[in-house]
């Protein structure tokens, strides 16, 4: 085995290692050595992730764990969508990152060493080609995240976390049930290999792989914020630090990856009795979900709980084109992944800088004195907003239209319609409404010069620079997400993994 | 045999869901605990139950399934770190938010009723 062939080991190993040396001296305690550390083993996991890429366009790559013939052993895939979430990954980890170093990795001990283990947690849920991993890697990257989420401490942010932890674990629970009805029925985990097994499943066992799969959409669909299951989620992401909401925003990208790893690739066409398991009930709840974080960001009172319900509109959006369950619908629903979470994330980054400038009226809709930075900050802020409602030219208007457009031909057009249009109009409102009180109802003088941090702007300004990248490069990118949509729909046999591996 | 196991499972999972609904952070830990042993036992229970059969192959007709025997290995090591963490966070929501709910309040009719009757 050649050396470039452990190369997809790397976003799982690096993170890993980093994470070890920052804790130990003479990192342990040293903010100023851990910043550059962590920013240069970003950079290399975007270099990685981008030879991946690179490498998936031929073909997938595929690494047997210890060497275990599949099905047994674990296996790890870079198919074109895994390695294409793992730049995203990487984009959004780097930029995070830096906007963190500006100061607010300070507020708390073990930052820099918990990224590090949040971005493994991440990297390795995309990798993983067998569903007990997929749980192992879940919880890596949740308890990473329990920790950040009350990083800087506070009587607000421990409580969110009291929500979400309990939640999660209880997801945790069912999780392992539902993957324990899949092995029952199955009588392997291996994905690939389920997808094969799918069709040849004896009339009893049909009924028991139908629970659960069921069981694991529930657990999806309460990462992905799904309808019945997205309370957690405004409270979480509105009470964090700027950064850590800015990271959680591929969080919810992760349940929608992992429906589509198994609905979408192991319940699919060729499924049989099991095929199309998820979609009756996606279309529902994915409406109903746009819809009740549409009316939840009417009510907003404070521009991070209005990023966080429109969180759960883009959660909607995804798990309608989950439903309508063709490869065109796919393609463009990683398209409007990749531009939801980045503008999420700009719009998080956004609403820490506002509400270190605002003193005591912070991120809320009120009456403050003026911004000291306010024209970069509104610049700023108008461009996220033209991305984030779907306004042309930026990548929220192309992935919008091109959802739109995969969806024209499926027998709900008219909800789907009505429900993306309609949750934009809202967005449209909403940001009117919060840029209107944050940069113009303004009373009094600026106070003392409180300027953003270079980096912080260095975050911001790239994130903004990818949504105009995205339109510029808007060919090649659908050219990307269009194969690997087509990719996973024909899904990867256990027999060409077999033929595959060196 | 199977009966048994599936009541148990089945017990200790009513247990578990109940008393994860409960307000105080301490029964939801502990309902948490017993939904992780149902769990445990479930998986375990998902290669077959057989009994006194080696977990290798070739040296017995009906082998029992190993590969459960990992997963749940993974399982218990994960829950048992999972709850220590809930139990800290509990801890730390009980010192700094006053109280041992789960919502981070008293609810107000039970505040009521707690002051009447210390008024009494």
């Amino acid at each position: 085995m050649a050396l470039a062939d452990h190369l997809i080991f790397l976003p799982v190993l690096l993170p890993l290692l980093a994470g070890i040396v920052l804790l130990l001296p003479p990192f342990h305690d040293n903010l100023e050595r851990q910043r550059p550390f962590v920013m240069a083993v970003n950079l290399a996991l975007l270099l990685v992730a981008a030879l991946l890429l690179g490498k998936a366009l031929q073909a997938p790559s595929v690494y047997l764990l210890g060497n275990w013939q599949p099905p047994f052993g674990i296996l790890l895939v870079a198919d074109q969508l895994a390695s294409l979430m793992l730049v995203l990954t990487a984009i959004l980890a780097m930029t995070t990152h830096w906007y963190a170093s500006a100061g607010d990795d300070g507020r708390g001990p073990f930052f820099q060493p918990l990224f590090m283990f949040q971005v493994m947690g991440i990297n390795g849920a995309f990798l993983t080609a067998d569903a007990f991993n997929l749980f192992v890697f879940f919880e890596v990257l949740l308890i990473a995240s329990y920790a950040l989420l009350i990083h800087g401490g506070g009587k607000h942010r421990t409580q969110a976390a009291v929500h979400y932890v309990l939640l999660n674990l209880i997801g945790s629970a069912f999780f392992l049930i539902g993957l324990g009805i899949l092995y029952a029925s199955f009588g392997t985990l291996n994905l690939p290999d389920m997808a094969e097994k799918a069709s040849q499943l004896s009339p009893d066992n049909v009924i028991l792989a139908k629970a659960g799969g069921l069981l694991l959409l529930l657990v999806f669909g309460l990462k992905s914020a799904m309808l019945p299951l997205h309370f957690w989620l405004v409270r979480t992401y509105s009470m964090t630090s700027a950064p850590v909401a800015a990271l959680f925003a591929i969080m919810t990208k992760v349940g929608i990856y992992s429906i589509w790893r198994v609905h979408t690739a192991v319940f699919g066409d060729q499924a049989g009795a099991l095929s199309g398991l998820a979609s009756d009930w996606l279309w529902v709840l994915g409406i109903l979900t746009i819809a009740v974080g549409a009316i939840a960001a009417l009510a907003s009172q404070t521009l991070k709980t209005l990023t966080a319900n429109l969180v759960v509109v883009s959660a909607g959006t995804l798990l309608i084109s989950i439903a309508i369950g063709t490869p065109e619908a796919m393609g463009a629903a990683i398209y409007y992944l990749l531009h939801s979470t980045l503008m999420t994330a700009a719009l998080f980054l956004l609403a820490g800088m506002i509400q270190e400038q605002r003193g005591q009226a912070q991120d809320r809709f009120v009456r403050a004195k003026p911004l000291p930075q306010a024209v970069p900050l509104g610049i700023a802020f108008f461009v996220v907003a033209m991305a984030v409602v779907g306004m042309p030219p930026l990548s929220g208007f192309l992935g919008k239209v091109w959802l739109l457009q995969a969806s024209a031909d499926s027998v709900h057009v008219a909800w789907v319609w009505s429900a993306i249009l309609l949750s934009g109009l809202v967005a449209l409102v909403v940001f009117s409404r919060a840029g209107t009180s944050i940069f113009w109802r303004v009373q009094g003088q600026a106070g003392a010069e409180i300027k953003a941090h270079n980096l912080q702007w260095l975050a911001l300004s790239s994130l903004l620079m990818l949504a105009v990248l995205m339109v510029v490069f808007a060919g090649p990118i659908t050219e990307l997400s269009n194969s690997a949509a087509e990719e996973l729909f024909n899904g990867l046999t256990l027999s060409q993994v077999v033929e595959v591996q060196p | 045999m199977e009966t048994v196991y599936a009541i148990c499972v089945g017990v200790l999972t009513t247990g578990g869901v109940y008393l994860v609904m409960r307000s105080h952070t301490f029964s939801v830990v502990l309902g948490l605990t017993l939904l992780s042993y149902a769990v445990n036992l479930f998986l375990f229970a998902s290669g077959r139950l057989v009994v006194n059969q080696p977990a290798i192959l070739g040296q017995s007709a009906n082998p029992a399934d190993p590969l459960p025997q990992a997963l749940v290995l993974t399982a218990i090591v994960i829950g048992f770190a999972m709850t220590a963490f809930a139990l800290i966070l509990a801890l730390r929501a009980r010192s700094d938010l006053g109280n041992d709910q789960v919502d981070g309040r008293v609810r107000d009719d039970v505040l009521n009723k707690r002051k009447k009757s210390q008024g009494e």
